[in-house]
């Protein structure tokens, strides 16, 4: 790097730093602080001083020493080499820091992103002459079992495509040239940079219009999630935020997880570390841990890294998006980002706004979250990429009234509120079905081949909803007035309610098979439930005493379906004949 | 070695901060000795330095200190344990100063009190059941070898007790090695204190304690330090010398009270209720440094204690509490006065990593399947509880009847115990097999069917013969 521009410090207050002499310098150039080289951002400039949010703690840096400016953004190492990693909030290697520094985070460390002495088979899917541009895919690698990494034209780069060839090189070697109009050369490598803090464009937003599917009930059955869309879990602690995300990282149907850890706890990365090399996908068997790259940084790391660490996550996200890639990105949790930018503002005194969060929280957190979509992607072949989020968010005291909460509820497409009463219970996920929505239910049906179905499903689901808010309002009869006041018609939808909501909602993450449901073994269990309920309601109105209805054994077994593995899910179907069986055998009272 | 320097231009002093100026060469973090005009030495840490003024806060408080008569002596260097084995069975003050009046550490070396971040790549996942012989938590909330578990109580509620029962009990199962405690009070009287240190000398496990202490009459600010000299001799036991450590933090809420009055001080943006914005964030670098570390014996096992004011869990002290430990036992007043004891309210208590630390092989099999169902009947229980006293029993149908019950038993026999029962893990899932066995087998949703069919003929039987 050339002899660049050199300040001193003037001011340490926690992660923020002020530097004079530093005129010149650009906002967000990332910096090196003192001897100890630890790296910061410019957040602020005034004159020739800088302010600085620094990216390691600051104890024993002082007035004096010497700041420099590298004259260049934030930016992630984009390349192969990325999935299966574990990174810190500015993208260095967690895994070899250990190898190199033991297992407590040292200060000042500097290890690339992605690894330089690892070699790629990279196969070439282009000739040399070809024309090429931005975002074109010129070749690919197969970067694990589940990813076939495309490597792709860098934006600014245009001309004719010379030298390139199959074979192993590393992330630094030159795979061919661009040769420009002007005859400028650009050398092609299988890595490349983006500041985190930009968009990577794409060359039209499209509608995000196909489900998400999760294998998680309440979610795909009532609020969907879609490829490319936008979806946030508050809610109090213990609840169930980190366990709604870690199941979707582990059974989403993406080609591409991106798990951020911001400010949450150690222990949780660790589980995850754990159990993905374990866990297969099951769709195609795998290990899930190849298609998925994880970010963390911790409650106990520096806080300002905690800052960028949404957007090195997002930036990889979008990379794989352009590749024409599905991909879930999970941010557990958004708040910890927002207080994580209270803090850096609070020490650069800025002027706050609600709970002392600055004026541009609801800004940043808007831009963050149009970061993902459904898009058409840049250069040839065409083709289209899909980046959803799924953000956690800690409001204090639960209260959806905070400022994080709201900000993100104005732009997200997907609510699933958490409810401490739900989670008291053990109802999990604590998904509150009457307060949580998706805008994305419309699509649900095209999640089954069979169009009939689909349009079978819409209908179960809406009859599911209405029996559940019909038992909302009859609870509320019974605290007033007791029981003795429901007719046979009420008490029935109120053990169907309890039904849905025990045998269908109710999913134990930690269950073998009950933590991941596919959508025909969904369909089956709810129309199941629906069939006791249509065949009961017939009963009764012949005169059948509801207590003989609820008695039936065959109520057992609509609840153990959910235990059901999927390869026998016409045993699901079954039960409904059981069902008419046994129903059949019931006599109005009175007769025998 | 930097040389220190000594300084006598405190310009200013307010609540328990202080400015000097003119100084050079001061470092964020680092910690200075004032020496009064009387010749009485207190401490300090730097919080802010901005060219040449320096802002200090007072461990010891400002009272008395004189703007001319002080000299600040700059000791270049962070807020540090000296540490060697000795440590074992001493009690120091809450800056890490020997207070039993026995002879100083000749430290094996310095640590720097605020130490590193544990990488998370380096962590390994606490999956070690500890058997506290207290049923409400092994059984419903077990804790494992390197959780951080805090229990959020009241003013009044037996809090003391039970990190007593459980200092005195914790063990793991087939296991000889006894646990390491490290007891840190921040602002506790002294009579809570000294029934803590007396407990741990009846069973002779003061040998392996290691105790920072400072009471409700001593200096406030001091708070700060405290539970990071506690965790960093905890660390060292535990990393260094391979021991099992319990570490149990009484009282987080006076901890958090002292850092408000340092915000306040600086006249800082309040967060929630005076609390510092920053609060989550200076509470994680606290309970984060629990846990286990891969290629390392020893493990940091934490118990915070915290007093909810006004028994209220969205208080800002247990809210970012919660969001950081890996669940919580919460104590309940309303159990207290029926005296269930100890008034662990199961329903809103959790233990976060209990789910790898059980079953076959670690606790039993059917663990995982029966705490689910205890958990959903009591659940029942309690509303039907609840709604017995807003309309009167008459209005239970049998079978909320019959669920109320439930609660009730289960209140009085599983929940409650003495203070000195150890009960086994096998004793405590044995009780819930009992206590369930007044359900039909249908009614057992959440237990596997074959479990039902192994264990519960016995309690059965035993019922009927009853
Ligand atoms: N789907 C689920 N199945 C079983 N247990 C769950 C489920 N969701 C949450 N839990 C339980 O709740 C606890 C808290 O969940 P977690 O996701 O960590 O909460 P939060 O992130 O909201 O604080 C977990 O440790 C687990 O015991
Ligand atoms: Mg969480």
């Amino acid at each position: 790097m050339s002899e660049t521009k050199q300040g001193r410090i003037v001011k340490v207050a926690g992660p923020v730093v002020v530097a004079e002499g530093m005129a010149g310098a650009r906002m967000y150039d990332v910096v090196r602080v003192s001897e100890l080289n630890i790296i910061g951002e410019i957040v602020e400039l005034h004159g020739d001083l800088a302010s600085i949010q620094v990216y390691e703690e600051t104890t024993g840096i002082g007035p004096g020493e010497p700041v420099v400016d590298t004259e260049a953004p934030l930016s992630v190492e984009l390349g192969p080499g990325l999935i299966e990693s574990i990174y810190d909030g500015i993208q260095r290697p967690l895994n070899s820091l250990v190898e190199l520094e033991g297992e407590f985070m040292s200060r000042g460390s500097a290890l690339p992103g992605i690894n330089r002495e690892k070699k790629w088979h990279f196969i070439p899917t282009v000739a040399d002459g070809t024309k090429v541009g931005p975002g074109d895919i010129i070749g690919k690698i197969q970067e694990t079992t589940l990813v076939e990494h495309k490597i792709m034209v860098p934006f600014g780069v245009e001309g004719t495509l010379q030298r390139i060839s199959e074979g192993d090189y590393t992330v630094v070697e030159t795979i061919g040239v661009v040769v420009a109009d002007d005859r400028t050369e650009t050398e092609l490598k299988l890595m490349q940079e983006w500041p985190v803090r930009n968009p990577r464009q794409t060359i039209k937003r499209l509608a995000p219009n196909q489900v998400l599917v999760t294998g998680q009930r309440v979610i795909d059955t009532f609020f969907p999630i879609a490829k490319g869309g936008t979806a946030c879990v508050p809610g109090p602690f213990g609840t169930g935020k980190t366990v709604v995300q870690h199941q979707l990282a582990k059974w989403v149907d993406a080609d591409i997880v991106v798990y951020v850890g911001c400010g949450e706890r150690g222990n949780e990365m660790t589980d995850v570390l754990t159990e993905f090399p374990e866990l297969k996908d099951p769709r195609s068997g795998e290990p899930l841990m190849r298609r998925s790259v994880l970010i963390a940084n911790t409650s106990n790391m520096p806080v300002a890294a905690r800052e960028a660490s949404v957007y090195t996550g997002i930036t990889i996200a979008e990379y794989f998006r352009d590749m024409g890639y599905v991909v879930a990105l999970m941010a557990d949790s958004t708040s910890r980002w927002a207080e994580a930018m209270r803090e850096i503002s609070t020490r650069l005194e800025e002027m706050p706004a609600e709970e002392g969060y600055p004026a541009y929280l609801a800004a940043r957190i808007a831009a963050f979250y149009e970061r993902a979509g459904r898009a058409k992607c840049c250069g040839s072949p065409e083709r289209e990429g899909a980046l959803s989020i799924i953000g956690a968010v800690s409001p204090p005291g639960g209260d959806l009234s905070d400022s994080v909460v709201q900000a993100t509820l104005h732009v997200v497409k997907v609510f699933w509120s958490l409810k401490g009463e739900l989670a008291y219970q053990r109802h999990f996920p604590a998904i509150d079905w009457l307060t949580s929505y998706s805008f994305y239910k419309q699509y649900l049906r095209e999640c089954f081949e069979d169009k009939d179905q689909g349009l079978e499903m819409e209908e179960l689901t809406t009859q599911a909803m209405s029996l559940l808010e019909q038992e909302a309002e009859l609870l509320e009869i019974v605290r007033l007035v007791g029981a003795e006041a429901l007719s046979p018609q009420d008490r029935l939808a109120l053990e169907t309610s309890r039904s849905i909501r025990e045998d269908f909602l109710h999913q134990n993450a930690f269950h073998e098979v009950d933590t991941y449901t596919s959508m025909d073994k969904q369909y089956e269990m709810l129309k199941t439930i629906l069939h006791f309920h249509k065949q009961a309601l017939a009963a009764i109105e012949t005169g059948v005493e509801t207590a003989e209805i609820f008695k039936l054994p065959v109520r057992e077994e609509i609840a153990r379906a959910k235990y059901i593995p999927h390869e026998f899910v016409t045993k699901v179907a079954k039960i409904r004949d059981t069902i008419d069986e046994h129903i059949k055998q019931l006599h109005p009272s009175g007769v025998s | 070695m930097p040389a220190i320097k000594e300084y006598q231009t405190v310009a200013e002093i307010s609540g328990p901060l202080m400015l000097v100026e003119m100084v050079d060469e001061a470092k964020y973090g680092h910690i200075v000795d004032i020496e009064l005009g009387d010749g009485s030495i207190r401490h300090g840490q730097i919080l802010q330095v901005e060219n040449d003024k320096v802002l200090i806060q007072v461990f010891e408080g400002t009272r008395g200190i004189d703007v001319t008569k002080s000299t600040v002596r700059f000791l270049a260097k962070p807020l540090e344990l000296a540490v060697s084995p000795d440590i074992l069975g001493r009690v120091f003050n809450g800056l890490g100063e020997p207070k039993d009046n026995g002879p100083a550490i000749i430290p094996e070396k310095r640590l720097d009190i605020n130490s590193k971040p544990i990488n998370p790549y380096a962590r390994n996942y606490p999956n070690e059941f500890i058997q506290t012989g207290i049923s409400s938590i092994d059984g419903l909330n077990p804790l494992v070898r390197g959780q951080k578990l805090p229990i959020f109580s009241g003013a009044g509620l037996p809090h003391d007790q039970i990190t007593a029962q459980i200092a005195r009990q914790a063990t793991i199962l087939g296991e000889g090695e006894e646990f390491a405690v490290v007891f840190a009070a921040m602002g506790i009287t002294f009579e809570a204190a000294q029934f803590f240190i007396d407990d741990l000398h009846q069973t002779g496990a003061i040998e392996r304690a290691v105790m920072f202490v400072n009471l409700a009459n001593d200096p406030a600010i001091e708070r700060i330090a405290t539970p990071r000299f506690a965790l960093t001799a905890a660390e060292y036991l535990a990393f260094e010398l391979d021991m099992h450590v319990l570490v149990i933090l009484n009282d987080m809420t006076n901890y958090c009270e002292a850092l408000r009055e340092i915000s306040a001080a600086r006249k800082e943006v309040p967060g929630r209720r005076g609390y510092p914005g920053y609060l989550y964030t200076d509470l994680a670098t606290v309970y984060e440094r629990a846990g286990r570390i891969k290629e390392k014996k020893g493990s940091i096992t934490m118990v915070p204690v915290l007093t909810m004011p006004e028994d209220d869990k969205t208080h800002p002290v247990p809210d970012l509490t919660g969001y950081i430990t890996e669940g919580q036992i919460i104590l309940s007043r309303p159990l207290h006065r029926k005296a269930v004891s100890p008034p662990v309210d199961v329903l809103p208590s959790l233990s976060r990593l209990k789910d790898k630390g059980i079953g076959e092989g670690k606790t039993r099999e059917d663990h995982a399947d029966l705490y689910n169902q205890l958990y959903a009947a009591y659940a029942r229980g309690k509303e039907c509880q609840e709604l017995a006293t807003i309309m009167g029993e008459a209005a239970l149908s049998e079978e909320d009847k019959k669920y109320m019950t439930f609660a009730n038993k289960f209140e009085a026999r599983y929940v409650s115990q003495d203070y000195y029962e150890n009960r086994s893990v096998e004793t405590t899932l044995d009780l819930g097999w009992e206590l369930l066995s007044m359900f039909e087998n249908a009614e057992l949703k959440r237990i596997d069917v074959k479990l039902i069919e192994k264990y519960m003929p016995k309690f059965r039987k035993k019922e009927r013969e009853a």
